[in-house]
């Protein structure tokens, strides 16, 4: 907001101060005493610039959310009157996703602990990819068994596991899957549904 | 799953949960849903609003308990004898659905002559004690071989498999519909559950009689023609030795009630992750692949693609469509390199040897057979079983990826976690490599979630995730891209399967891959002109089509059309199965088994409980609902044996379980379950109890126990260790607690970790509110805070003695501004027979008050 | 766009709570604890909605499941937790029963206290009928702190002023229910004009008291307890089924003789005398 003058504010002044309002009639305990702030205050959904149908990111109710954003960051997150299961309504986890969203705990940096380290260093993303992958092929070319001794195929390694995907898209699990099971022979793959 | 599926035919919740505000009766047991579930939980008030009955049994009264109109306080773990004490009720007094059950269910089948239950030594027939399993072969249908209608049809047998299932095709099961036979399923139930009588149950539960026999009326009185009720139950069942079987007994007890397929009535699994069912359906899983199809397995007759379609493919039933979903999954992994040559690259397919779930996985770390580890939006240091073994295998990987949203309790394990704490190792001795990468939410990422009424819900991306953050389909995408550079070339077979992989994901201007593509493949398309399916009823056997998971078919029917998407719920006026809104699977079935809501003529069993009916004018089944039955197939159809029917067409037109190999619910489990045909009470693996059904044989026989140096168990009635402890949840926390304990709203609710303790406990023990005290197991010690409180309460043992029980919420850790030491360092590595589910709801543990000698406390208790 | 960005021309509070907004009626919550399973979502939504900061001290309280204690100026819901197990299991009354739940908030009296207490307009009547707080005209006197019969006004630690509850004067006035009703996944929160609100409330009594409970009773509507010594109503008004003291609320509220004299002349001067120094001193600073 650009800055403003003193006339500006003494103009301001006297429209926000309530006695002219009160000479004119109005109730002192009402709308003559309304301020700026109230009087031009209105829901902050607003100013989104948009608006995206989003799901619930803790358990499995499936409750729909919608998510105001402006400038491509939360600026809300509701319970989505639409839906069928939540009609709008969220419970405290869900009501909370907007500080999830935006928590200062959230991570935004790539970190790395090399063995014996105490601490963390910063990393590039770049970096940890191509480590992952040449890490995720040595450990998987020196495991992996093609077929037993009495030559039943394995096709598998056991040296990599793989645990996570309930909190994940069905997308990502596909991917997962494929990757892992399919692609690599992991047979340690697994997620919290037994959690 | 194990357990809905060898009942009803699939492991899933079998109604939607808005179908609550229609129910009669709504039990909820194994589940605190108020808490957890708090917006399903909307749907059971609703019910009782409109005058509904509401119950709960558990061990603790809990904010669920404070809002229903009867509960009951049970001994964790007995929740099998309360169950098969209203079964036992529901029989003897006739008050079960007969008309429903006997047309709908097995209760009329002929067993085996061989089948004998555990009321002598506790095991069923079959039993190996040198192997410690069962043999299936006397639980069968008799003269006949049933396979599972899980995703392992095959069973040990003897012979030839595929040809002893075949004779399903030959007549129907043996029956006797009066239900006078010996062997019929009726007369096996209520020999078997005839010790269940209400003063056993009081016994082993410590529930009060009185109070027992009014739950029982109440499920009596909401069932028939014109009520019905349903069970809403969660991981408080499924988390102990028996979990499955406990599933098992409501599964029978709502058969029983013909409270299945119809409006208000069903099994609703309350599932605790927001995708847990997808990555069920879709199975980030070791024994099975996308859409319930088994992974090969060595010790298996799968040693070849038409070995494994011989064997998993079932003769009569849904399943008989087997080899068009394996062939085109293959076709959708394995793209334009898998031929009718190579067996659609089947021989790429891994074989898994074993069990390679969570628990087995913690003790192949810690015995250093694994030794690289992704762990994704997962927190195992926490929410894994015998958390300091989990701990003690994380320190002995090589390296680990951790990806999460926050620094999860699992990615700083090396600096913050127990095994520092109490000094039994420092950072510098631990050489494992971890890398911590930023994942992202929904709202920050576009994709779908199936919710636990099995609803494909998709979310957009509105906004970006913060700094480095990426979605893990970028991640696994770029990670395969660069392992696919990586191996390019290499002319090694086992390198094959990675550079055969269809992975031609489109990234978007974001370099982000485009989750619609994705699904596509999920859905299915034909190979030739890539035209998208809209049912799975279309893929073929031929390798013409490719599909990802067949159940997903028809969630994207058409270019453009993601019906995950869909957004059109009905109005107050309209008939409230939401079809527009989102996607079911399968085939956007709202209520499973939904023929059962019609009687089997064809006509809705009353004009309240109506839902799918035959129409003789349109000539097809109708409703609000999409039937979860051949469209055409007349109430009166009946299979003409001479002809050897296949699949479905071996059902009657009033046989509604068509994933079932007879099409009727299996009160009776001829297959499929590993610890016996019925559920039947045993103590939990660790308690102070002693089974008085057959004391030689306390606990399971068939539970999974890995008895080792790390992951000692406490012997039966062991006087260290006096009181049982459950583990919970709260509604102020998400289970690994990683998504709450780092935003200040929830944290604050509950910012520390405590123990409930029972008034009279704390004051023998001279404990108060607020107390420190130590809670010790086998396994290890924790320190926490006491809450006394009055909410759980005394129990006698069966013997008479007076037991105590304890509870933990399991949430916590040290990271995030809510913290506390982690209640699964007191837990075991223990399992399930069928599913490998630890038991952490019941357990034997000791309690003092005081705090631990520690090396290091915590960071927030050092400040 | 307003409250119906997805829907225009339609209120959201017509789709979540049947009730259309508008200036000149008054509104409030009606919170029937017998339909509250504690589940806090009030709490955390209305922190969320309203930017509020957790003031707890990340301790256990030892208070059941209550951790946050009390209304103030940082949280502006408030669920308390009472265990009463004196009753045998199984013989529940209807609804909530044995652990007594209770979401609290301000209650909007009629008249207010902590209105008229106030001597510089910062707290005034909306055009909805509800009390809030200008925190660009309070000055932290602290005057409303003590006149609220129910303790809910608080001078927050951050800006020294006045802080509470505003039934999301912000979402009214957008057409959206307050954070608080709009997320409550049993509707124990109930939004709405009182003109609907108190028959609806009175049914339920009467409903619940058919059902065997018949401790229910409403607290804070017209004529009812919670109603006294001058406050003639509560917007925020509840149903109970325990003694008001049980949920921490006076069995008997007492509009306190107003401290600062609330006439034009009083305005003028303070009004007035504000102004001068801000226009004196407050200018240059301020964006």
């Amino acid at each position: 907001m650009p800055r403003r003058t003193i006339p500006d504010r003494a103009v301001e002044f006297l429209r926000e101060w309530s006695v002219p309002r009160q000479m004119a009639g109005q109730d002192h305990r009402r709308e003559a005493a309304e301020s700026a702030m109230a009087r031009h205050g209105r829901p902050r959904t607003e100013k989104a610039d948009s608006v995206g149908t989003s799901i619930c990111p803790y358990c499995a109710v499936g409750c729909a959310q919608l998510i105001y954003a402006k400038d491509r960051q939360p600026i809300a997150v509701e319970g989505d009157p639409s839906s069928p299961i939540n009609q709008g309504t969220l419970c405290p986890k869900g009501a909370a996703t907007m500080g999830l969203m935006t928590s200062p705990m959230r991570l935004d940096r790539v970190l790395h602990r090399a063995p014996h380290a105490t601490e963390w260093r910063e990393v590039s993303l770049d970096w940890a990819m191509d480590r992952i992958a040449h890490l995720t092929k040595q450990t998987r070319d020196e495991s992996f068994v093609g077929d037993a001794p009495d030559g039943t195929r394995l096709n598998h390694t056991m040296a990599i596991g793989s645990l996570g995907g309930a909190t994940l898209d069905n997308e990502e699990n596909y991917l997962i899957k494929k990757l892992f099971t399919a692609g690599l022979g992991m047979v340690f793959v697994e997620n919290q549904a037994r959690v | 799953m194990p357990s809905l599926g060898t009942t009803f035919g699939r492991g899933a919740a079998t109604m939607p949960q808005w179908d609550l505000a229609r129910s009669d009766v709504v039990l909820v047991m194994g589940s605190n849903m108020a808490e957890n579930h708090p917006i399903a939980f909307r749907f059971a008030m609703q019910a009782k609003l409109r005058g509904a009955t509401l119950i709960h049994v558990d061990p603790r009264f809990t904010r669920t308990s404070a809002m229903c109109d009867i509960y009951a306080p049970i001994r964790a773990g007995t929740d099998i004898a309360f169950l098969g004490g209203i079964i036992h009720y529901l029989l003897e007094n006739d008050l079960w659905f007969r008309e429903w059950a006997v047309p709908y269910t097995n209760i009329a089948t002929i067993i085996e002559d061989g089948f004998a239950g555990p009321e002598g030594d506790g095991t069923f027939s079959g039993w190996k004690e040198e192997e410690t399993r069962y043999g299936t072969e006397t639980w069968q249908y008799k003269g006949l071989t049933v396979p599972s209608p899980l995703a392992e049809a095959w069973m040990e047998t003897g012979g030839d498999f595929a040809e002893r299932v075949s004779h399903l095709r030959d007549g129907p099961p043996p029956r006797d519909e009066t239900l006078q036979h010996p062997n019929c399923v009726y007369q096996i139930m209520r020999r078997h559950f005839a010790r269940y009588t209400p003063e056993m149950v009081e016994r082993i539960t410590g529930c009060p009689r009185d109070l027992f026999l009014r739950i029982c009326e109440a499920m009596a009185r909401n069932s028939g023609r014109e009520r019905t009720g349903a069970i809403c139950y969660a991981v408080g069942w499924n988390h102990h030795s028996t979990g499955a079987q406990i599933i098992r007994a409501g599964a029978i007890l709502m058969g029983l009630l013909g409270n299945v397929g119809r409006p208000g009535a069903g099994m609703l699994a309350l599932r605790g992750h927001t995708s847990i069912q997808g990555s069920t359906d879709i199975a980030t899983l070791y024994d099975l692949m996308p859409g319930y199809l088994p992974q090969p397995h060595a010790l298996r007759p799968h040693g070849t693609l038409e070995e494994y379609l011989k064997v998993e493919t079932a003769p009569t039933g849904w399943w008989s469509e087997f080899p068009k979903y394996a062939v085109s999954l293959l076709r959708a992994f394995y793209g334009g390199e898998a031929s009718a040559a190579n067996g659609w690259g089947y021989d790429w397919m891994p074989r898994i040897v074993g069990d390679h779930s969570m628990l087995p996985m913690t003790l192949a770390m810690d015995n250093g057979v694994m030794s690289g580890l992704f762990v994704m939006g997962q927190n195992p240091a926490v929410g894994g079983s015998n958390s300091k073994l989990v701990q003690r295998g994380l320190a002995k990987l090589e390296w680990m990826v951790v990806r999460d949203i926050a620094e999860t309790d699992t990615a700083t394990f090396w600096r913050d976690g127990h095994l520092i704490r109490d000094g039994e190792m420092r950072p510098e001795e631990i050489g494992t490599e971890v890398f911590l990468m930023p994942g992202s939410l929904s709202g920050e990422k576009a994709g779908s979630f199936t919710n636990t009424h099995r609803l494909v819900q998709w979310h957009d991306k509105v906004v970006d995730a913060p700094g480095d953050s990426t979605s893990e389909l970028w991640f696994v995408d770029e990670l395969g891209r660069r392992l696919r550079k990586l191996y390019a070339g290499s002319t090694r077979p086992e390198d094959q399967p990675i550079i055969n992989l269809r992975w031609d994901y489109p990234r978007d201007e974001e370099d982000e891959p485009d989750a619609e593509a994705v699904l596509r493949e999920i859905n299915g398309h034909r190979c030739a002109d890539g035209q998208l399916l809209s049912t799975f009823q279309d893929l073929k056997e031929d390798g013409s089509t490719a599909c990802g998971t067949w159940i997903y078919t028809g969630v994207f029917p058409e270019a453009g059309k993601n019906l995950a998407r869909a957004r059109k719920a009905d109005g107050p006026e309209g008939p409230g199965t939401h079809l527009g809104w989102g996607f079911a699977w399968p085939a956007n079935r709202r209520t499973l088994n939904n023929r059962a809501s019609a009687d089997p003529d064809g006509r809705p069993w009353s004009e309240r409980k109506k839902l799918i009916q035959w129409s003789e004018e349109k000539g097809e089944w109708s409703g609000p609902d999409v039937p979860d039955f051949p469209k055409d197939k007349r109430p009166d159809y009946q299979p003409n044996w001479e002809e050897r029917p296949k699949g479905v067409a071996a059902h009657s037109g009033s046989e509604p379980f068509i994933m079932l190999a007879d099409g009727r619910a299996g009160l009776f489990a001829p297959s499929g379950l590993k610890d016996g045909p019925l559920p039947e009470h045993y103590e939990s693996v660790e308690t102070p109890a002693t089974n008085p059904l057959h004391p030689s044989m306390s606990s399971s026989p068939a539970a999974k126990r890995w008895d080792q140096q790390d992951n000692r168990l406490a012997p039966p009635g062991d006087p260290r260790y006096p009181h049982m402890l459950t583990t919970f949840r709260l509604t102020e926390h998400h289970s690994g607690g990683t998504p709450t304990r780092i935003v200040t709203t929830t944290a604050e609710l509950q910012p520390e970790m405590f123990c409930e303790i029972p008034v009279e406990l704390a004051g023998t023990l001279g404990i108060r509110m607020g107390d420190w005290v130590v809670l010790a197991t086998e396994r290890g010690e924790i320190e926490t805070k006491a809450m006394v409180t009055s909410r759980l309460r005394p129990f006698r043992l069966p013997d008479g003695s007076e037991c105590h029980q304890l509870a933990l919420p399991w949430h916590f850790g040290w990271a995030g501004f809510a913290t506390g030491d982690v209640a699964n360092v007191l837990t075991s590595v223990v399992g399930d027979a069928n599913t490998g589910m630890h038991e952490n709801k019941s357990l034997a543990c000791a309690l003092r008050p005081g705090r631990l000698n520690r090396v290091q406390r915590p960071r927030r208790e050092a400040r | 766009m307003d409250g119906g960005l997805i829907n225009p021309g339609r209120q959201e509070a017509e789709r979540t709570a049947g009730a259309r907004i508008e200036p000149g009626r008054s509104y409030g919550f009606f919170t029937d604890t017998t339909l509250c399973i504690g589940c806090k979502a009030c709490e955390v939504a209305c922190k969320e909605w309203n930017g509020l900061p957790a003031d707890g001290d990340m301790r256990l309280s030892g208070h059941s499941y209550d951790n946050t204690g009390a209304l103030g100026a940082e949280t502006w819901r408030h669920v308390g937790f009472v265990e009463r197990l004196d009753d045998r299991p199984g013989e529940m009354k209807p609804f909530q029963s044995n652990w007594i739940m209770f979401s609290d908030v301000c209650k909007h009296c009629d008249p207010a206290p902590c209105l008229e207490a106030c001597p510089t307009g910062a707290l005034f009547r909306t055009e909805f009928d509800t009390v809030v707080v200008q925190q660009d005209i309070c000055n932290g006197c602290a005057y409303c702190v003590p006149a609220c019969p129910f303790g809910v006004v608080e001078i927050s630690k951050a800006d020294g002023k006045a802080h509470k509850c505003t039934l999301c004067h912000d979402r009214m006035k957008g057409g959206m229910e307050p954070a608080c009703a709009k997320a409550c996944p049993t509707d124990s929160i109930q939004f709405g004009a009182l003109e609907d609100l108190i028959p609806r409330a009175h049914e339920r009594v009467e409903q619940l008291q058919e059902m065997g409970q018949d401790r229910a009773y409403l607290y804070g509507a017209p004529g009812t307890p919670g109603a006294t010594h001058g406050i003639e109503k509560l917007n925020a008004f509840f149903l109970l089924t325990e003694r008001p003291e049980v949920h921490g609320l006076p069995s008997e509220p007492v509009r306190p003789a107003p401290r600062a004299q609330p006439s034009l002349i009083a305005g003028l001067g303070t009004l007035a005398g504000l102004a001068a120094a801000a226009l004196v001193f407050g200018l240059g600073g301020r964006r």
